[in-house]
């Protein structure tokens, strides 16, 4: 690469997060998405839980925690079972699930950014330009990896607040990430997003359409929730190591699939052809 | 500045462009003409680079615009795509400031180049404002503002004018006559045989990927418009009957005002001395040339038969 590759790419990234930014039909239903899973519900449903006086319900909840696994058991803090449950829900329910939104949100703009060229007929433009393709599948990764980012951080932050005002005084104070969910949102969400990325962007350098490429997608993100659950929960001899080996492993693949990817994205398929 | 050389391409079983040669000289307006599907627009794909030939050679400013000079091509070629090309959540400043940093204008000229280029189409107004609210004239003229910023030495136009409204294609095309006067290169592309007249130093005749004639347009009305058409009329129109007679016309037809085809265009004044001598007092006497259009028909004619 030339010693302009980074200027040229960053401008097509800039531009697409411009165009991102103005495309509120296309933001607003993942931010509701991101709403729904880091706040609302996690909100509504532990705040329900931590004030239940029913005695028969309390006694569910508290079966529920028991029905977890001894290892786990050990790990749930909060005094009564409504506390516990809800100790519980916050690290190994909601969490998990909500982990699924940063890699939608990356995989809806991957998609988007590249089939969107070709069905706006803007990619036209930019296979006539001077931007070497290399430049074009860079821009086009940077704009798509930073909602995903901004996302997880965002949405991690929202969710710590959350869960740590709501259960953290009945399990004696702010307990939310936990030492494995450090590892998990910093460690192995992070190249699970590219690798995700790598994915779409070749499959929309191919596909006629952004549905198809998202649904490829999916291969990425179903792996990463069953992982999610296992780090978070613990339920993985030696969680943190296999944590550590899974992200390190994630971060090889990334690469090498974005690499691979990068020879997707060529000027033909730009312009509605090829594949 | 551009050179085909027997260029092939194709799209699976369809061959879009076949043994096609063509030469863009600086300071020229060369003219593709054909309709649909004559693969005017694979053209100007094949010399940005953005496609790949199939055979023959492509040289752009001396260069392979497919190999690693490709960027440097690119660089130096304006492109204004059948469809506009443009990013309708952006405004037209952000459109235009798109193109001016993606083709190496210096920073410190981008402001400076967009407001000349959005005076010279007149968009200034309409530059703060979202290019999906634009007019297909709007687009039209941010897309040809977009295609100047870098002040390429190459303008590829394809269809330029289209859905532009008159006196709009009129400006472009004025343009376009003016940018050729400054020494650039422009390869247009057209179905619409009306702009090419006037504006075109070179007509490509183009029919199913193949060139079916190519030459300025007074060498092709040498050669396929041969015969010299002059109108006349006169007070008595009845005495125009004798030009039958005269050996060197070809055909005549009168319905109100004649119509004299000659074998040969001097022959004119032979034809309007024959006619005063035997007595017309003639009112009009008009040598035709023929319209793109007609030339256009007359070619395609010529191929078919």
């Amino acid at each position: 690469m030339s010693a302009r590759t980074p200027s040229k790419a960053l401008v097509i990234a800039r531009t697409d997060l411009r165009q991102l930014r103005q495309s509120r039909d296309f933001w607003l239903p993942l931010a509701i998405i991101a709403g729904l899973f880091f706040v609302v519900l996690p909100a509504i449903l532990l705040v329900l839980i931590t004030h239940v006086s029913d005695v028969r319900l309390v006694k569910q909840l508290s079966d529920l925690v028991g029905s977890l696994p001894k290892q786990l058991r050990t790990k749930v803090k909060g005094a009564s079972g409504p506390a516990q449950a809800s100790y519980a829900l916050a690290v190994y329910l909601f969490a998990p699930l909500a982990i699924i939104v940063p890699l939608t949100v990356s995989s809806a703009v991957g998609a988007n950014t590249v089939i969107g060229e070709r069905e706006r007929g803007s990619g036209e433009f930019l296979a006539h330009s001077p931007a070497s393709e290399r430049q074009i599948y860079l821009g086009k990764l940077i704009a798509s990896l930073i909602p995903g980012y901004l996302a997880a951080a965002v949405g991690f932050g929202c969710y710590s607040l959350v869960v740590n005002l709501t259960v953290g005084p009945k399990v004696g104070g702010w307990f939310f990430p936990t030492r494995n969910w450090w590892i998990l949102v910093v460690w192995v969400l992070p190249p699970f997003i590219a690798l995700a990325l790598a994915v779409i962007l070749a499959i929309s350098a191919k596909v006629s359409s952004a549905a198809a490429a998202q649904q490829a997608s999916a291969l990425v993100t179903l792996p990463l929730i069953l992982i999610a659950y296992a780090v978070a929960s613990g339920t993985l001899f030696r969680a943190e190591v296999v944590a550590f080996a899974i992200g390190g492993l994630a971060w090889l693949g990334a690469f090498a699939a974005l690499w691979r990817g990068s020879m997707a994205v060529q000027r033909e398929r730009l312009l509605g052809m090829g594949g | 500045m551009v050179e085909l050389d027997d260029v092939r391409r194709t799209f699976g079983p369809v061959v879009a462009v076949e043994a096609l040669s063509l030469r863009v000289p600086a300071g020229s307006v060369t003219v593709l003409l054909g309709p649909n599907g004559a693969g005017k627009t694979t053209v100007v794909r094949l010399v940005t680079g953005a496609l790949a030939s199939h055979g023959g050679r492509v040289r752009v400013l001396g260069l392979d615009p497919t190999g690693p000079d490709g960027t440097a091509v690119r660089r130096r070629c304006g492109v204004v795509p059948a469809r506009p090309a443009l990013y309708d959540r952006l405004t037209g400043y952000d459109n235009l400031r798109y193109g001016a940093e993606l083709f190496e204008v210096p920073a410190s000229r981008i402001d400076e180049r967009i407001a000349d280029a959005a005076a010279r189409f007149g968009i200034t107004a309409a530059l703060e404002m979202r290019v999906g609210g634009y007019s297909t004239g709007m687009r039209a003229r941010l897309a040809l503002a977009r295609a100047v910023l870098h002040e390429p030495d190459l303008l590829l136009l394809d269809e330029p004018t289209a859905g532009l409204d008159p006196e709009s294609a009129r400006t472009v095309l004025g343009l376009i006559d003016e940018l050729a006067e400054q020494g650039k290169a422009v390869l247009m592309c057209t179905h619409l045989l009306l702009e090419a007249e006037g504006l075109a130093d070179e007509v490509v005749v183009l029919d199913q990927g193949r060139t079916l004639v190519a030459g300025s347009p007074e060498q092709l009305t040498q050669r396929y418009w041969p015969a010299a058409r002059v109108v006349l009329d006169a007070d008595d129109p009845t005495l125009l009957d004798q030009a039958q007679r005269l050996p060197f016309v070809c055909s005549y037809a009168r319905n109100g005002a004649a119509t004299v085809e000659l074998t040969d265009p001097s022959r004119v004044p032979d034809l309007v001395d024959a006619l005063v001598g035997a007595g017309a007092r003639l009112r009009r006497v008009e040598p035709q040339t023929p319209t793109l259009e007609q030339l256009y028909f007359a070619i395609r004619q010529g191929a078919h038969a």
